[in-house]
């Protein structure tokens, strides 16, 4: 009866919106997601799906619901840096698989908004397991443009998408370099040549934010444009290789206006990456993986580019990572780098986050490894990668202003024995059931004397 | 993992989804093909004795012995490579032991991955690397793991270092239905694979449920492409060897004779529950013993009929929808098999996964908490130990702290089913192998050496 309820409430909450609840959270361990250490015997407090406050000596205002959270430890829902949430239901199952279009003419202009998928197994499962926010992208299929990234709420309703075309995602990595044609040499100048072909495109195209065009006239956190469907009323250069879409697609990458996530890995490639910048100053460069970033790590933090790096991989799996090592990212954040923990794409689950990051808290106490502290790696899985992605005190964090993204653990979130035991995004609360759930509620005996289990839901 | 997990995928589709051996080999060994052939008299005998080590007391940690047993304030002493005494705050250390404090840490048996690839897809993990799975024809029982081991993988190292691992078994890939021999390995660096061979420990028949052989040889537009196609193959396999004497030497045969003589027991890679149901009746048809069902995702299931096979099941925490057949997988797996009274093993698969088999425990430990399933940490830390040994056929060797078993022992800076925790010192036989005070006691492979960041903490 109980699953029957859990399954109506879901499906009327996924055809209409609920409304945000004001809630207060009392006498919990919490931890605001800024880096700070947590704070016992603190509350927190959410009206009209915001923050408005988190901390110890809150006042609850009247007439604002109280939670007991007395054991309970109270975080911000974890964002989830580099995803592929919503594209796919089965890794070998390609008939609903869109992480990668391998078959298709375009690239940089392949939009993930419009494939998320918000009632996916994947974005259940992740919000079970604390997840309220993510940024999404596919795999590169035949080019090393993988396309535009969405920045995504993890909610049960029909609107995950906050903000569609909010990066690009290209590999510099040796994939990239065996999708360019065969070597890095060929990932690079494929490169070259299409920010040149976007930025000449862009300047005839009347595009916004190009160099013969006024700015875009921007409110708050407005939808951007989609340059793809401006009309091109002249024409284009010869030796043109990107298709009219995929040179629009990467005109605000040329000019600065949209990140260009780069996954790249090896110290050189690192080096190379940052140097784009003096051939393309307004290039806006976020890293992804990053196994050799800590022996560029200055150079990195110099560059003032963020990383979304492993936390975990210390196996030279590949020639560009001969160097990983767990310590990766804490020497990093040690030499100022900007780090989340990331990607968490196929079979890195964005519900291991706290398990990544509490591994580098233990670190700490192995000779020779730079780990994290408890607050710092709490940030890298909250909100280091809501900044990264453009949501600075808006996600990621119990800060007043920021969205009412809110988890109520059973313990210390970092620790591998504990759970989320509530949810709220944007102050509503979260169904957090399941397909797995519901066949853990069927087989929790095994008793098939009266009835099949197929009578068991 | 590799660096992206763009090309990360296929590599784990080739471990977990794969495991294929087909090639009949031409090796004439000096021995006959009788069921002795599997075990034995390996023609390729182990040359692994264990290094020097010190008589050790652990004075003062959490115990957990491998068989459900828990003791505050333990004294464990060993020499000899052999564990001569476990005890409370009593029993004293005799003349000649370094005694080591263990105050406010854990000891445990040496941790046991039953699902391992490491040195068969070694790292790093190129074309030229790529030795865990004969996967040119559905069945290729002549095949043995050990013959692609490479002992220079990086990978044991970190196994040993940060998951405590001390033995491991190699099983070919399951891209076939039968994929070949396992080989169970001591986790001590060696020049060879004979040095790192565990001496007596039995061979396993790796084979293969489901999607990867049917999907792999339907695509080459051969049998099997279904299911029952992998039954139909799998059966006349077994019928082709039941009269099979040895007298005209055939590789496949003398591994499966040796399976139907009871001298090498099947590992199974299977994960829905419905196929193994199948293969339980398959082995009852011809007479042989499945030790454990292998990424099991679906035990929770059946875990009824698990426990009157005495089958064990060897899963991931929480691995799921990787592949259709893993769609139904659930955190509380597990803890649901442990509370019908089936056999758990928690296996790895994965060069990452083995360094944390200790946290995927935990998880499937508070996963069972959460429904009411309340497992005592020492039967939880026996999912990684002893019963990963039980299955293996090495439980007489290692995988508890007993008085007279080997000396795999693993001292943990903290709670091993913490997240915060790691292995502080680990001895295989009484040998320290890793130290995590002393930077020089961390083998380092040839691979590594001279390359950035060898040696490092990693």
């Amino acid at each position: 009866m109980k699953a029957i309820a859990s399954a109506i409430a879901l499906s009327i909450a996924l055809v209409s919106p609920a409304l945000a609840q004001d809630l207060a959270i009392t006498g919990a361990t919490v931890a605001t997601g800024d880096g700070s250490e947590p704070i016992e015997n603190a509350t927190v407090v959410v009206r009209g799906g915001r923050v408005v406050a988190a901390g110890s000596g809150v006042a609850v205002p009247a007439g604002v619901p109280v939670i007991d959270g007395t054991g309970k430890w109270v975080t911000p829902g974890l964002f989830s840096a580099v995803t592929d949430l919503g594209l796919w239901d089965v890794g070998a199952v390609n008939e609903s698989d869109d992480r990668e279009a391998e078959a298709s003419p375009f690239s940089a202009s392949l939009d993930m908004s419009v494939a998320i998928n918000p009632a996916s197994q994947h974005i259940l499962v992740s919000r079970m397991g604390g997840v309220t926010r993510a940024t999404v992208i596919g795999q590169p299929g035949s080019s090393i443009f993988s396309g535009q990234g969405a920045i995504i709420d993890l909610g049960a309703d029909a609107n995950a998408v906050t903000r569609a075309r909010a990066f690009q995602f290209i590999n510099l990595d040796e994939t990239g370099a065996r999708l360019a044609g065969g070597s890095r040499t060929a990932a690079h100048a494929l490169l070259r040549n299409a920010l040149r072909e976007a930025r000449d495109y862009g300047n005839r195209s009347g595009i916004a934010g190009s160099a013969s065009r006024p700015g875009a006239v921007r409110t708050g956190d407005d939808l951007p444009i989609d340059p793809r469907m401006v009309d091109n009323e002249t024409e284009r250069g010869e030796d043109v290789l990107l298709t009219r879409f995929d040179a629009a697609a990467l005109v605000p990458v040329a000019n600065g206006t949209q990140p260009l996530y780069v996954q790249v890995d090896r110290a050189a490639d690192i080096r190379s990456v940052l140097a784009l910048k003096q051939e393309f100053p307004q290039l806006d460069l976020v890293l992804v993986g990053v196994h050799e970033g800590w022996l560029v790590a200055r150079d990195i933090a110099a560059a003032g580019v963020p990383v979304v790096a492993f936390a975990l991989d210390d196996l030279p799996v590949a020639f560009e990572e001969l160097a990983a090592t767990q310590s990766n990212i804490g020497r990093m954040k040690d030499a100022g780098v900007t780090v989340a923990i990331g990607p968490f794409t196929d079979d890195f689950q964005p519900r291991f986050a706290p398990q990544f990051a509490g591994n580098l808290v233990g670190l700490q106490k192995v000779p020779g490894a730079t780990g994290l502290t408890w607050g710092e790696a709490f940030a890298a899985i909250t909100s280091v990668p809501a900044r990264i992605a453009g949501m600075e005190g808006e996600a990621g964090v119990l800060a007043p202003g920021a969205h009412g993204d809110v988890v109520i653990w059973d313990g210390d979130p970092l620790e591998i024995s504990s759970a989320p035991q509530r949810v709220w995004i944007d102050g509503v609360e979260q169904p957090l059931d399941n397909h797995q759930s519901a066949l853990r509620n069927r087989y929790r005996d095994l008793d098939r004397s009266d009835l099949p289990k197929a009578y068991d839901w | 993992m590799p660096s992206t997990r763009f090309v990360t995928r296929a590599a784990l589709m080739a471990c977990a989804a794969m495991a294929l051996s087909a090639c009949a080999a031409d090796q004439t060994g000096p021995q006959s093909a009788s069921s002795s052939a599997a075990r034995s008299a390996s023609p390729y005998p182990s040359t692994y004795a264990p290094y020097p080590g010190r008589p050790t007391a652990l004075v003062g940690a959490t115990l957990f012995d491998g068989r459900g047993g828990q003791m505050q304030n333990a004294t464990v002493l060993f020499e000899n490579g052999r564990i001569t005494a476990v005890g409370d705050a009593s029993l004293g250390v005799p003349a000649g032991y370094d005694r080591i404090d263990g105050t406010g840490k854990f000891v445990t048996p040496g941790v046991i991955d039953i699902h391992s690839h490491l040195g068969d897809y070694p790292s790093p993990d190129v074309g030229a690397h790529s030795d865990g799975n004969e996967a040119t024809s559905p069945t290729t029982p002549e095949v043995w793991a050990e013959h692609s081991v490479w002992p220079q993988d990086p990978g044991f190292s970190r196994a040993l270092a940060n998951g405590g691992v001390t033995a491991l078994q190699i099983l070919p890939g399951s891209a076939n239905l039968m994929g070949g021999r396992s080989v169970t390995l001591k986790n001590v660096p060696a020049l060879t694979v004979q040095g790192m061979k565990f001496p007596g420990a039995p061979q396993g028949l790796k084979m293969a449920c489901g999607e990867n052989p049917k999907r792999v040889y339907g695509g080459k537009g051969q049998a099997p492409s279904t299911r029952m196609g992998n039954f139909a193959v799998n059966r006349q396999t077994w019928i082709d060897a039941q009269d099979y004497d040895g007298t005209d030497r055939n590789l496949a045969k003398d591994t499966l004779k040796a399976v139907l003589d009871g001298e090498i027991q099947v590992h199974n890679h299977c994960y829905r529950a419905d196929e193994m149901a199948l293969v339980i009746d398959m082995a009852k048809e011809f007479g042989y013993t499945v030790s454990t069902f292998h990424h099991a995702v679906e035990s929770y299931k059946i875990a009824d009929l698990l426990r009157e096979n005495d089958i064990c099941s060897a899963v991931w925490a929480d691995w799921w929808g990787f592949k259709m057949e893993a769609y139904d997988g659930i955190l509380e797996n597990a803890a649901l098999i442990e509370n019908a009274g089936a056999c758990v093993v928690i296996h790895s698969d994965d060069q990452d996964g083995i360094q944390r088999l200790n946290q995927e425990a935990a998880k499937a430990q508070a996963a069972g908490k959460r429904i009411g399933i309340d497992i005592p940490d020492g039967k939880v830390i026996g999912w990684f130990t002893y019963n990963a040994a039980k299955a293996m056929g090495i439980a007489d060797e290692t995988g508890s702290l007993e008085t007279g078993k080997a000396a795999d022992v693993v001292l943990w800076n903290g709670n091993p089913l913490s997240v915060y925790s790691r292995p502080e010192k680990v001895w295989i036989d009484g040998a320290l192998m890793f130290d995590a005070n002393d930077p020089k006691r961390r083998p380092v492979s040839d691979f590594e050496l001279g390359q950035p960041g060898a040696g490092d903490v990693k």
